[in-house]
């Protein structure tokens, strides 16, 4: 069964399409619910700006050399970050994504939530999927009070929800009184619980956490390590990207290994992370 | 047994005939996470996220200033100052003033109305482009940027305007029945602008060179819009149809709209009042379609 999984998962994401239907067909109905989020084939490109090359250093005279030219501007660069992805999520799945630094764990997350649009292929969903996390939307000068009620609204809070969250954001984040103060006075300790404070307050049907949970000191990484765990219950789905094998082994019944934007590895956490720990 | 050995199955058919993930995907009513809402359902989504627009342009409003010593003070000394440097221009140094009667409030008047128009259109381009790690990181309606960026604008007029106000009193002209009619060229022109910024919004999303531009382009839009000399007079040579283009320019005949309400003391003519509400509506429709249109790929480049 195991190298059925594996032989499947590797075979997959290269041409889901012209899979054959010879592969052992299942005797059993699948009994897990039913599908929440369906990824088909998903390619993601997206173009970096002012990502210059050594040989082509910007100055004006450069530039305007390239346009009588009629190259492209050297400045775009396209990034292919995830080639070929395919996989279905089930409801209560907690899926661990993993892969080294630039495997398109992220930019996959940020697809499914419905943020980057599609280059080729799909995310099929049922309800909306949101990340974890505010920080885009806070704004440094302003009071941690501003903050709270900017960053509830900016995640689709309505009035009397910020109001009833507001004073439980405050006691969770920790931070007393600081709240009166900008946050640019923060230390980053105390900025990363507010935030995390923040993000955490609401939630969804389909949850996708971008690592960075172990914030603060070890007191706050137990109080958001047990919010995590509540709003894993809370939530139809979740997925789940961090360095932190542990606590994938721990939380996840699935995991999904990326490597440069592709599918290397799909399967039982035990099994998948033993592989990825050998390469 | 594992499962994406049951996804990939029933992805392929587990026994029936194959099955594509979309036709999966349908099976089960699950929706494309990328889709671009219909225009009513679209319109809703930007009402219930009224809140947050007002909040991130009031932020924005309060966080601009917060790190100058005179902080909010600068609201009010930006529009005063402004008038300021053109009046010494072109009312002291150019010796404009010998041929229009009172002036300063002329001036004033035309740069207030002008400014709004300008920043909106200006700060409009940026609201998307701006604003990439908050469209990548959050859901919600993308027009909501470019609209609380227009927000901030009017926020601002506020204070403009009471300086506005406070100066054509000093000038000498008097409160008349008219000033009743400032709250609804305002919002002429309010709509007229967030029209325009969700047009500049996608324009300057795709086009990078986009805010390079747009000073130019802002500044001969000034030029032409009246707001140092009296278009009427300066064209009486020009062909008919150069003078007709030139008092047509929006941004023209909100000026005009204003001075006849706060300076001629006249009630605007009628083919005013029909250039001032066909450009607000015009804008409203084409700028939020054309924004629309492109809803689902924002954030990408």
């Amino acid at each position: 069964m195991a190298e059925l999984t594996e032989e499947l998962s590797q075979v997959a994401p290269e041409n889901p399409k012209t899979q054959s239907p010879k592969t052992t067909p299942k005797k059993q109905h699948p009994k897990a619910g039913t599908p929440t989020v369906i990824v088909d084939d998903l390619h993601i490109v997206y173009k970096v700006y002012g990502a210059a090359s050594d040989a082509e250093k910007g100055n004006a005279a450069n530039a305007l050399m390239r346009i009588l030219r009629r190259q492209g501007r050297p400045q775009m660069k396209e990034v292919h970050a995830v080639k070929g992805v395919s996989f279905v999520a089930y409801h209560g799945d907690a899926i661990g994504i993993i892969g080294r630094n630039g495997s398109g764990k992220s930019t996959l997350l940020r697809a499914i939530a419905g943020l980057l649009p599609p280059h080729k292929g799909a995310v099929y969903t049922n309800g909306q999927p949101s990340l974890l996390g505010v920080n885009a939307a806070l704004m440094k000068e302003l009071t941690g009070e501003r903050n709270i009620i900017l960053g509830c609204y900016a995640m689709g809070m309505t009035p009397s929800e910020v109001r009833e969250k507001y004073d439980e954001i405050v006691d969770f984040s920790g931070i007393g009184d600081f709240v009166q103060f900008p946050m640019s006075t923060y230390s980053s300790g105390m900025g990363a619980r507010l935030r995390f404070a923040i993000s955490s307050a609401k939630t969804h049907d389909v949850l996708l956490i971008d690592e960075a949970l172990a914030t603060g000191d070890r007191e706050f990484k137990r109080k958001s390590q047990q919010r995590i765990k509540q709003m894993r219950e809370a939530a139809g789905t979740v997925f789940l990207v961090a360095h932190n094998l542990d606590v994938i082994e721990e939380t996840c019944n699935r995991v999904i290994w990326l490597h440069k934007g592709k599918i290397r590895m799909e399967g039982d956490p035990q099994e998948v992370l033993e592989a990825y720990n050998k390469a | 047994m594992s499962q994406p050995e049951s996804a990939l199955a029933e992805a392929q058919g587990g026994g029936r005939a194959p099955e594509s993930l979309a036709a999966l995907a349908e099976r089960h009513g699950l929706r494309r996470a990328i889709a671009r809402p219909s225009m009513p359902a679209y319109l809703r989504q930007l009402w219930d996220r009224r809140h947050f627009i007002l909040t991130y342009a009031t932020s924005r409003n309060v966080s601009k200033y917060s790190e100058s010593m005179l902080g909010q003070l600068w609201q009010v000394l930006t529009p005063l100052l402004n008038a300021a440097v053109y009046w010494l221009m072109f009312g002291v140094i150019l010796g404009q003033s010998k041929q229009i009667e009172n002036y300063p409030a002329f001036l004033i008047t035309g740069v207030m109305v002008f400014t709004f128009t300008q920043r909106t259109v200006i700060s409009g381009a940026k609201s998307i482009s701006s604003n990439l790690s908050l469209i990548r990181a959050l859901h919600f309606p993308r027009a909501a940027l470019p609209l609380a960026y227009t927000i901030q604008e009017l926020q601002q007029l506020a204070y403009s305007m009471a300086v506005l106000l406070l100066l054509v009193l000093v000038t000498g002209e008097p409160v008349t029945w008219l000033w009743l009619l400032i709250p609804v060229t305002l919002l002429m022109q309010t709509v007229f602008n967030i029209g325009t910024g969700l047009f500049m919004a996608r324009l300057g999303a795709f086009m990078r060179d986009m805010n390079q531009l747009l000073p130019f382009i802002t500044r001969t839009w000034l030029y032409a819009s009246g707001v140092f000399y009296a278009i009427d007079d300066r064209t009486r040579d020009l062909p008919d149809i150069l003078r007709w283009a030139l008092e047509f320019n929006p941004a023209a005949a909100y000026i005009e709209f204003m001075r006849d309400l706060l300076i001629y003391e006249r009630f605007p003519e009628r083919w005013a009042w029909v250039t001032c509400l066909f450009w607000a509506l015009f804008a409203l429709i084409v700028g939020f379609w054309y924004f629309w249109r492109a809803e689902e790929r924002y954030g990408r480049g």
